[in-house]
């Protein structure tokens, strides 16, 4: 339940109440489709409805006849107008990166490819030219799956990028691997696939250009997780307008889970556009073009080896996997199965040797990039539903067997054998209060009971660990990335003392606006209505790389806390003048400069302020004003972890599964507001348990999208869902001052696995040891009749 | 999300309805609740030239006590028959299927004629028309026409309508003593729609089974009435036993084919599991 | 175009309108209100949930012209003389929403049920928004600010003060 602030108290770990709430839920928040420009006009694009085509012609003369129609513009013209291709954000070596044009140019790689776009004076009008604008395509065969398209004389994706290969990647001791394999009790092997997914943010993505040809300014409002990182590339690698003629705006955006960290065709079109007609001009995407055109999650397929010795230790693992990337390379793509997944493969376990092998292959589907977690949850699903194979195949209880591999708590700083280096963990804990709260023997007991009476319960953990936190400059720099991943957090101290907060962060419904404003409001001892965070606006906040990868915490705010420690120095150094006193005398508490033992001889951090911008009563050495910048870059990632459990009953007439319990001990380390990391944890639950009972985009062989909509791609209903049961440990982070830790995708990672793990093992009667999510009904009655030896 | 332009013609009475379906031909479009017709206008997927509105003419939505039947306009909200007393009174299972129709908010503003008219063979209500044994009425040019549910439905997203007239009342048969139905539906997680949906109405007397019917939707190109089922209840003792074994004949005579729903086993299976749920609830709803 | 009229949040309004203008862009093009959000294009997000002469209904599968004549209450009319209506409270005081897209839209499906149902369960909860959909909250602390709703509506509130 919620709090109210108090004054003076320290507000870090107190639940209170969103600052941003009040716009919400009275309809006053504003989302990129709310604003209205004089002038506005609409886009509406042309998309193939081919998934591998050549366009041979585009007949626009029946849509620029409808009234109210500006212009029908195509990639020629773009290309022609010295637009260049959306590139992508990070390289690996030998990398193959084909041409990806925001309007395509001669032909289209996926269903939904944009090919032209239309500009008029209402959405309607310009929906009926779009629809009139005709093309003529010579359709070609088309591959959707990637193991498919990496087969001898699969129809090519690119023509230079041979055997549809994007990249191979590799990491480990592929010798040792082998070696440990060779030697070993036990090899559980098991093949996976982790299916695609789709975001589904709530709110549809949009985007508004205006240019001011006074200025030469563009101004593009977009729903963005990273307004800077949009103004970047689209400024300096696609449109060539230099950062201070572009100015991007990011206002209250619905939803991401990473589908809005990227640079889509339709903004860079937008912003284009609005130059080329002179007039502001709007898209917004409907449901259905966000299905064709948000870039999609996951879509690995997975082949695993998990090495035991004869006490249940793991000795090796090695995992090889085929990436399905899509039709082309969006910003973050090369770095989700690779860095963001092979380097999580030791999860909370003493993995003494691993391997993974990656290919990545372009296929004529929807691009693929992050998605809530990216990269981790494949990998937990990896460790986590392999371990369960295991226990079943060894014989022992799969708490037993987690247990007997963890990371022992005095091995930190422990470094894994996939690259990272965990700076602290203590993993038992979790594991033993997930088992206490879900009273894991009484849950086996009443299982015993209940499968002898037919009915099917079951259970299943998921022990994870996740990089978070996004960040290290020189680490990801080293890897690839083509920019740092620091975070820049400026404090404003105005003369009456108020504070406005400038980040990089930008919250996509994270509450930034409070858990930000608790920083400061703890740091300062004011209240958290004396402080205003400002996010989203590149004309305003200085730099920043943006909310993705459980950052904003561990980076964002450990950016503001070092600009406070800045200001509340030279707030000292002001007070200390004016107290006549030395600085190293005059303390800070509860809002007031006081002298050490004398806490009467006091100067208000209000006062001060006045102080430090009248300047009239300063040190001589000092400037006036009071206001710091921080750029925050840590030296490490941050390492959450948790045991999560679920408890489902599957009704073995229909194969129906219903979630009764959903218990989550994590730890990211110290919480600043625990009402909104609850949160945060209840939605990743939700959006894992999805992927493992519900969702799955699923293509045909020529490429169409056969779950393009809500009436086909299954997001939970509030019904589908129990209520969660969450608790934590505390394992401070030792890499950022505030001793965070990341907590917006620990739920997806985790739950997964769990989910998954659970129904298994309500199957397992049957001696069903794996089925491939979703798992739908259909699948799991299937599986049931076939064990009984039926169907 | 933006449909094709069109005329709209808002119609103050069946007459006036009437005189503009003849006006405009094949071109028109009904709209009552329009929860079938606006999203696939949404979707272009229909662009009718002319809408006519119906869901303004007084007294096609009123629920009438007919004695020997309950009188539905067709017009009648899913949330009006819901919560009618006439309707869960004397069609219980009329109010229990209509309840399982969307989500609240699409139960709020569609209508049972707009429904049953739209004929989607994954629909809820065509399923207790055909176990309730319902008579559709129909009003054309040429007059007032009933049709029986059993002839009403006759192909996908088809009914026994003839261009020009449209459906104008739904008329139940009171159900009394002895007299139980139920309603399993297994829907789509992600449309709501019914993957199969089982509506069973059956009529108990001394412990026999001396009537039974059963609608199934969603399975097939329409709702359609299981006659096997029915068959191997009638005459027979109300028990699990004669449930258990007439269900098992769920899926006699129909053709299933594998799809992203599932095996044609599986759909099998599905049709032979909620029929016998369904006969088991309205059984024991007979006998209660 | 057809010329309506619409009663919208107690204020009355008369705007010509091409007959296929879906009520929902009425609402926030024609008038101005863009708290009722659109978040599909196939009737099942409930983002746009207004309620039309007193019942929910998703106003991105009503026709502008089919509302001639009706009340609309959009999110914007929810508030009494400055105060919060309870849902709304309880939604912040509960964590409700997290992106606040899909909340106007779940608020007014809440106020739908309360108006029918004053003390519904977890259960009956859950299953009377199953037409609104939640991309952030996992719906936890949606059932949970509808059941906080609920007992302050129970116990004589009628509307909390904004703070």
């Amino acid at each position: 339940m919620a709090t109210t602030a108090q004054p003076g108290a320290s507000l870090m770990g107190a639940s209170v109440r969103r600052k941003e709430d009040p716009r919400f839920i009275t309809g006053t928040g504003r989302y990129t489709d709310d604003l209205k420009l004089a002038g506005q006009t609409y886009a509406a694009f042309v998309r193939s409805p081919h998934a591998n085509a050549t366009i041979n012609a585009i007949d626009a003369s029946a849509a620029l006849a409808i009234p109210g129609v500006h212009a029908v513009l195509t990639g020629e013209d773009m290309k022609k107008a010295g637009v260049n291709p959306i590139p992508p954000g990070w390289l690996h070596p030998g990398i193959k990166i084909a041409e990806y044009r925001a309007l395509a140019v001669g032909r289209v790689a996926h269903v939904g490819n944009a090919v032209a776009v239309v500009i008029a004076d209402s959405p309607t009008i310009a929906r009926d030219a779009a629809d009139a604008v005709v093309v003529d395509y010579t359709d070609h065969p088309a591959v959707a799956d990637a193991v498919s398209a990496l087969k001898p004389g699969a129809p090519l994706v690119h023509a230079d990028a041979p055997g549809n290969v994007v990249f191979t990647w590799q990491l480990g001791d592929a010798a040792a691997t082998d070696a440990a394999i060779a030697g070993a009790k036990t090899v559980v092997k098991q093949h996976l696939v982790n299916q695609r997914l789709i975001a589904n943010a709530m709110e549809p993505r949009a985007s508004l250009a205006s240019y001011d040809p006074a200025a030469d300014e563009l101004t593009l409002y977009v729903t963005s997780q990273n307004p800077h990182v949009h103004r970047l590339i689209m400024g300096a690698f696609v449109l060539g307008i230099p950062e201070h003629k572009f100015r991007v705006i990011a206002p209250d955006v619905g939803g991401g889970f990473g589908s809005k960290i990227f640079i889509y065709p339709e903004e860079c079109v937008v912003a284009w556009a609005s130059k080329v007609v002179g007039r502001p001009v709007k898209w917004t995407a409907t449901r259905s073009e966000a299905y064709l055109t948000d870039a999609h999650g996951r879509d690995h397929d997975t082949d695993v080896e998990m090495a035991f010795d004869a006490n249940g230790k793991i000795v090796a693992l090695r995992v090889k996997t085929v990436a399905n990337l899509g039709a082309y390379l969006t910003l973050f793509a090369p770095a989700v199965p690779t860095y963001l997944y092979g380097t999580l493969l030791s999860g909370q376990y003493n993995i003494p040797a691993i391997h993974v092998d990656v290919t990545a292959a372009y296929t004529h589907t929807t691009p693929v990039d992050a998605y809530r977690g990216a990269g981790r949850p494949e990998a937990t699903y990896v460790l986590e539903r392999t371990l369960d194979v295991a226990a079943r195949q060894l014989g022992i209880d799969p708490a037993e067997l987690r247990r007997r591999n963890l990371i022992a708590p005095d091995a930190f700083p422990f470094q894994t054998a996939v690259a990272l280096q965990y700076d602290s963990g203590n993993y038992e804990p979790a594991l033993d209060k997930a088992l206490a709260m879900v009273d894991y023997k009484g849950f086996r007991a009443q299982q015993a009971a209940a499968r002898a009476k037919g009915k099917l319960l079951g259970i299943g953990l998921s022990s994870y660990i996740e990089a978070c936190g996004l960040a290290p400059s020189h680490i990801v720099g080293s890897l690839g990335a083509q920019a740092g991943l620091y975070e820049s957090g400026v404090v404003r101290i105005h003369p009456t003392g108020k504070v406005t907060v400038l980040t990089g962060s930008h919250s996509h419904g994270q509450g930034h606006e409070t858990t930000f404003a608790q920083i400061v409001a703890s740091e300062l001892g004011c209240t958290i209505d004396d402080v205003e965070i400002v996010h989203g606006d590149t004309g305003r906040v200085p730099f920043g790389m943006g909310t993705y990868g459980s950052r904003s915490g561990a980076v964002g705010g450990a950016a503001i806390f070092n600009s406070l420690q800045k200001v509340k120095e030279k707030g000292r150094k002001i007070a200390a003048h004016l107290l006549e006193a030395a600085p190293e005398d005059v303390d800070f508490a509860g809002g007031n400069y006081f002298v050490k033992g004398s806490p009467s001889r006091a100067k208000g951090f209000g006062e001060v302020a006045l102080a430090a911008y009248l300047a009239h009563n300063i040190p001589a050495d000092m400037e006036p004003g009071l206001e710091a910048t921080t750029f925050f870059n840590p030296g490490n990632f941050v390492f959450p972890f948790g045991t999560h459990i679920a408890a489902v009953e599957v009704d073995s007439e229909t194969g129906q599964v219903t979630v009764q319990r959903y218990v989550a001990v994590d730890d990211f380390g110290n919480v600043i507001n625990p009402m909104i990391v609850d949160g945060q944890l209840h939605g990743g639950i939700a959006q894992g348990t999805a992927q493992a009972l519900w969702e799955g985009a699923q293509y045909d062989s020529n490429g169409q999208l056969l779950t393009g909509s809500l009436m086909n791609y299954a997001i939970p209903k509030a019904e589908f869902l129990p209520n969660f049961e969450t608790d934590r440990t505390v394992t401070p982070s030792p890499v950022n001052p505030l001793g965070v830790k990341g907590a917006g995708e620990a739920g997806t990672i985790a739950s997964t696995a769990a989910v998954a793990n659970a129904v298994i093992d309500a199957l397992s009667p049957f001696g069903i040891t794996h089925l491939d999510m979703p798992l739908t009904p259909a699948k799991i009655w299937s599986a049931i009749q076939g064990a009984k030896g039926g169907n | 999300m933006y449909p094709a332009s069109f005329e709209y013609h808002p119609a103050a009475s069946v007459q006036d309805a009437l005189a503009l379906l003849a006006k405009y031909g094949d071109e028109p479009k009904l709209l009552a609740g329009g929860h079938s017709l606006i999203p696939v206008m949404k979707l272009r997927f229909a662009s009718p030239a002319h809408l006519i509105d119906i869901g303004r003419i007084p007294a096609l939505s009123a629920i009438t006590d007919g004695g020997s039947a309950v009188h539905i306009g067709a017009t009648a909200r899913h949330a009006s028959v819901v919560s009618s007393p006439v309707v869960r009174q004397k069609v219980p299972l009329l109010a229990e299927v209509a309840s399982h129709i969307g989500d609240p908010l699409i139960r709020n503003m569609g209508t049972i004629g707009g429904s049953l008219a739209h004929a989607d063979p994954a629909a809820d209500l065509p399923a207790a028309m055909l176990a309730l044994g319902a008579t559709l009425v129909a009003t054309g040019p040429a007059g007032t026409r009933t049709i029986a549910a059993d002839d009403f439905f006759t192909d996908v997203f088809t009914t026994a309508l003839h261009p020009g007239e449209m459906l104008t009342e739904i008329r139940v048969p009171a159900r009394g003593a002895g007299s139980g139905g139920a309603y399993e539906k297994n829907p789509d997680p992600a449309s709501g729609y019914a993957i199969v949906g089982i509506a069973a109405q059956v009529q108990v007397s001394g412990g026999t089974i001396t009537a039974a019917r059963v609608g199934m939707t969603g399975l097939g190109p329409k709702a359609m009435r299981l006659a096997a089922v029915e068959g191997a209840l009638t005459g027979k003792p109300a028990t699990a036993a004669t449930v258990a074994a007439a269900a098992a004949h769920a899926a006699d005579g129909l053709v299933f084919v594998d799809d992203a729903r599932g095996s044609a086993a599986y759909k099998g299976n599905l049709a032979r599991v909620h029929t016998r749920r369904a006969l088991a609830r309205a059984l024991a709803a007979a006998t209660a | 175009m057809a010329e309506i009229n619409v009663s919208v949040n107690g204020r009355a309004y008369t705007r010509d309108v091409e007959p296929r203008t879906l009520l929902v862009h009425f609402l926030r093009d024609a008038i101005g209100l863009t708290g009722t959000h659109v978040g599909c294009d196939t009737s099942q997000c409930g983002a746009c949930t207004v309620l039309l002469d007193g019942r929910g209904v998703k106003s991105c599968t009503v026709l502008a012209v089919q509302a001639n004549g009706a009340q609309v209450t959009t999110i914007e009319g929810l508030e009494t003389n400055g105060a919060l209506h309870p849902l709304q409270a309880a939604f912040r005081e509960a964590h409700g929403l997290q992106c606040g897209f899909c909340t106007p839209g779940m608020i007014m499906s809440s106020v739908d049920l309360l108006s029918h149902n004053p003390h519904p369960t977890e259960g009956e909860i859950r299953h009377a928004l199953e037409g609104n959909l939640c991309r952030c909250t996992g719906y936890h602390n949606i059932v949970k600010a509808v059941q906080i709703a609920a007992n302050t509506m129970a116990a004589g509130g009628s509307a909390v003060a904004a703070d």
